[in-house]
């Protein structure tokens, strides 16, 4: 019981890192129907910039609680803006002069974007991981028990309480934005019908361009508390987060916000579960299997809807 | 694409406000790319993690974008829009042109070359080894072109296909034929395992594609990326059956059971000449260029039967095709099939060439680099496949080589790294401008009294 409570709430800390990718996914598919496949690695700019500011400022472990969040904050927004600033770029140099072409056209170029990314990192900031110091430390001890073998203590650390209540956060701002403002309508007007919505006077291109930000934002977010939690992060990190963030999405319904997080949820879940009682080295293939599953037997995922396919 | 444009006079001067405004933009933009990334480098020393300072690349680099845009703006982009009748794209058979005099003449003299290559280069071990890289490469792009230019579905997974091939035959010569034949059976268990790996590969093929048929285009394409993870994943860490990440040794290949080595029962020996290892790449490169050809003969046969038609038919419009009566779930699995074959055949030559097989030979990047090859050539054209393979993988070898360079870069900066960033703006680029390849013209299987050259302009979806 312990175990298993110690297991969620790891898995719920990653299934929020996980969801903030998927938003990404889901909000690009749901407007122009490709997958960004690039997404994952502009996930990874997030997080090796994170990476390099927090070097550059000289953040440690040691400083106030407050000063800490303060920066935080800080790298957040700088990360956050530069993410912003590359899938911007990939958009409008790759994926926008090909609206229009042949259907492979934006996933090839995508996956030669997302090649460019990991090799352009890799070429200025080397390949290999870059460590740091844990810098948000301390935690809350939840449940203790004493057995034969020794205590097992049930532990919320203070790093887990920040991802996942920072990740409550954005998602309740990024819904108002979606819900109530006038940028989150053109949105929901350009995914139902993109011709409509230009002769209804929105700017598609303009939207569409916002879309790209607003998902690299929630992505170099994600980064940031990757990069975190997990105390390292490299040129490759983008790789394999971004598959399992696209199995979110998929599996939350592609399209879905609100299934992108709960696809997130149960993927970080389902992870996290596979390596606490089968076997850790698996738990990618875990993670693969469910994608193929759910994409054969549920394409439409727990909240899409389901796609009809017109000549 | 401005190919079309007619140099008409300029029309207005210049504004300059939008100007200045654009190139402040870009400067941002630019500027919040490469501020962290560029200007700041992370090193490991021995004890701490320190940051470099670059700030004088970044200005360089600045400049030559803006000095780029700014002569874009100033001579490209400010031209009158050119008339209607100059971009109009030729409708109806194209003339005969060079294109077509000498285009039945570039398969068989690259066949000659390729025939005559250790004799060109006077039996140097090196051109052979490239030639040997190179065709390995063309045969797999061959392969997956079936299933990407051919039939339209985009396998981003195809490695998975390979690395059965390499680990059938690892396994079988080494531990499976032994066990059961006696260890007569090595010298031959290439011979043997040839067509094994390709089956097996077909089967996987069969495997893969029977769950994935209903899937459109992206879908499709992530759940095989899956699946060449899966495969390999599984080659990892089952340690009792594929020896993990320490991969296994095998066996080099025979010549009909005479095996490459100095003194009595070898090669040389057999034929009364001189021993020399580089018969034994010579032979290597022979059995390479046999498969290679083997690929493009039989998928030119293909072509030409109904399930090759099928194919095509199958890639403009699925749709179209099931209410024609065509079967889609038979048109799917035969390309995934034949697809996967070859890449079994290649992966069964590739462990023998190695010598060694492990999971690291099969990692999602060369699954994209052999779907590079197949988009640089033009998604369909077999010819163009070829130039494609020798300038990336021919561009490969030459990064490497690429010392001139090491003067103007960054200290600590190896040029190797620079070949897969080249490869991914390739890809991009390629779709950005020539989404149909350097090799548009496709020769059309069926024609009405006369074979007419057809340019790829006129396909729906760009290749035919």
């Amino acid at each position: 019981m312990e175990y298993f409570l110690q297991q969620l709430i790891n898995g719920v800390t990653l299934g929020s890192i996980y969801g903030l990718i998927a938003i990404g996914y889901t909000m690009v598919y749901g407007i122009i129907g490709m997958i960004n496949f690039a997404h994952g690695d502009v996930f990874m700019v997030g997080s090796v910039t994170a990476f390099l500011v927090v070097l550059g400022i000289g953040l440690t472990g040691g400083s106030g609680l407050l000063l800490i969040l303060v920066a935080l904050v800080l790298v957040a927004v700088i990360a956050m803006i530069v993410a912003a600033a590359y899938n911007w770029t990939i958009e409008r140099l790759a994926y926008k002069p090909l609206r229009g072409s042949f259907r492979l056209a934006p996933l090839i170029s995508a996956i030669g974007m997302s090649i460019v990314l990991q090799e352009f990192v890799r070429v200025n900031q080397e390949g290999r991981p870059k460590p740091v110091q844990p810098i948000v430390t301390g935690g809350y001890e939840i449940m203790r028990r004493v057995t034969e073998s020794g205590e097992f203590i049930v532990k919320l650390t203070n790093m887990q309480i920040l991802i996942i209540v920072s990740t409550l956060i954005l998602m309740a701002v990024f819904t108002v934005l979606i819900q109530k403002t006038s940028l989150g309508r053109a949105q929901r007007a350009c995914e139902q019908d993109q011709k409509m919505a230009a002769l209804l006077g929105i700017d598609v291109d303009r939207t569409i361009s916002v879309t790209f930000i607003m998902g690299a934002a929630l992505a170099a977010f994600a980064g940031l508390m990757f990069f975190l939690y997990y105390g390292v992060t490299d040129f490759f990190v983008g790789f394999l987060a971004g598959i399992k963030a696209f199995t979110a999405a998929v599996l939350g319904g592609i399209g879905s916000l609100p299934g992108a997080m709960l696809g997130g949820l149960v993927i970080g879940l389902i992870e996290t579960m596979w390596s606490a009682y089968f076997t850790v080295e698996y738990k990618d293939v875990a993670a693969f299997t469910v994608l193929i599953i759910v994409l054969i037997f549920m394409p439409q995922g727990l909240l899409g809807k389901p796609e009809v396919e017109k000549v | 694409m401005t190919a079309h444009d007619v140099a008409a006079p300029k029309t207005q001067g210049y504004d300059w406000t939008a100007i200045i405004k654009d190139l402040l933009g870009t400067a941002l933009v630019s500027l919040l790319i490469m501020v962290p990334m560029v200007a700041y480098k992370s090193v490991i020393t021995q004890y701490s993690l320190v940051l470099i300072s670059r700030w004088f690349e970044v200005f360089v680099i600045l400049g030559l974008i803006l000095a780029t845009r700014l002569a874009m703006h100033l001579f490209v982009w400010n031209r009158a829009p050119s008339p209607i009748h100059a971009s109009a794209k030729p409708a109806g058979p194209a003339k005969a042109t060079l294109a077509d005099r000498i285009g039945p003449w570039v398969f068989p003299a690259l066949v000659a070359f390729a025939v005559a290559l250790p004799f060109i280069f006077h039996f140097e071990r090196r051109p052979i080894d490239l030639g040997i890289y190179i065709l390995t490469y063309v045969m797999l792009a061959w392969g997956l072109n079936i299933v990407v230019g051919l039939a339209g579905l985009l396998d981003l997974g195809y490695v998975a296909f390979y690395a059965v091939g390499a680990y059938a035959y690892a396994l079988l010569s080494t531990v499976y034929f032994p066990y059961w034949f006696g260890d007569g059976i090595v010298p031959w268990a290439f011979y043997i395992t040839l067509p094994i790996a390709g089956l097996l590969a077909a089967c996987w093929g069969v495997i893969l594609g029977f769950p994935v048929l209903r899937l459109r285009g992206d879908y499709l394409a992530i759940v095989t990326l899956a699946f060449g993870e899966i495969i390999r994943l599984v080659l990892i860490n089952w340690f009792s059956f594929t020896n993990g990440p320490q991969g296994i040794e095998v066996p080099k290949a025979t010549f009909f059971g005479l095996p490459f080595k100095a003194g009595p029962g070898g090669f040389a020996d057999f034929f009364g000449i001189q021993h020399d290892r580089i018969y034994y790449y010579m032979f290597l490169y022979y059995v390479i260029l046999m498969l290679a050809l083997l690929t493009y003969f039989v998928t030119n046969r293909l072509r030409r039967l109904p399930i090759g038609r099928a194919w095509e038919a199958l890639r403009e419009d699925e749709i179209a095709c099931r209410s024609l009566g065509i079967n889609t779930t038979n048109t799917k699995l035969t390309a995934f099939a034949i697809g996967a074959m070859f890449g079994g055949f290649a992966g069964c030559f590739f462990a023998t060439r190695q010598g060694f097989v492990s999971p690291e030979s099969f990692v999602f990047i060369e699954s994209a680099i052999i779907l590079a090859i197949v988009v640089l050539g033009g998604l369909g054209s077999q010819i163009g496949i070829v130039f494609a393979a020798i300038a990336i993988m021919g561009s490969f070898e030459m990064f490497r080589e690429l010392t001139v360079f090491q003067d103007y870069l960054p200290e600590g900066t190896d040029p190797v790294h620079f070949r897969m960033l080249a490869v991914g703006l390739a890809m991009v680029l390629m779709m950005r401008f020539r989404p149909r390849g350097f090799v548009t013209r496709r020769q059309p299987t069926v024609f009405l009294k006369e074979r007419k050259a057809v340019s790829g302009d006129l396909v729906k979806e760009g290749h035919g």
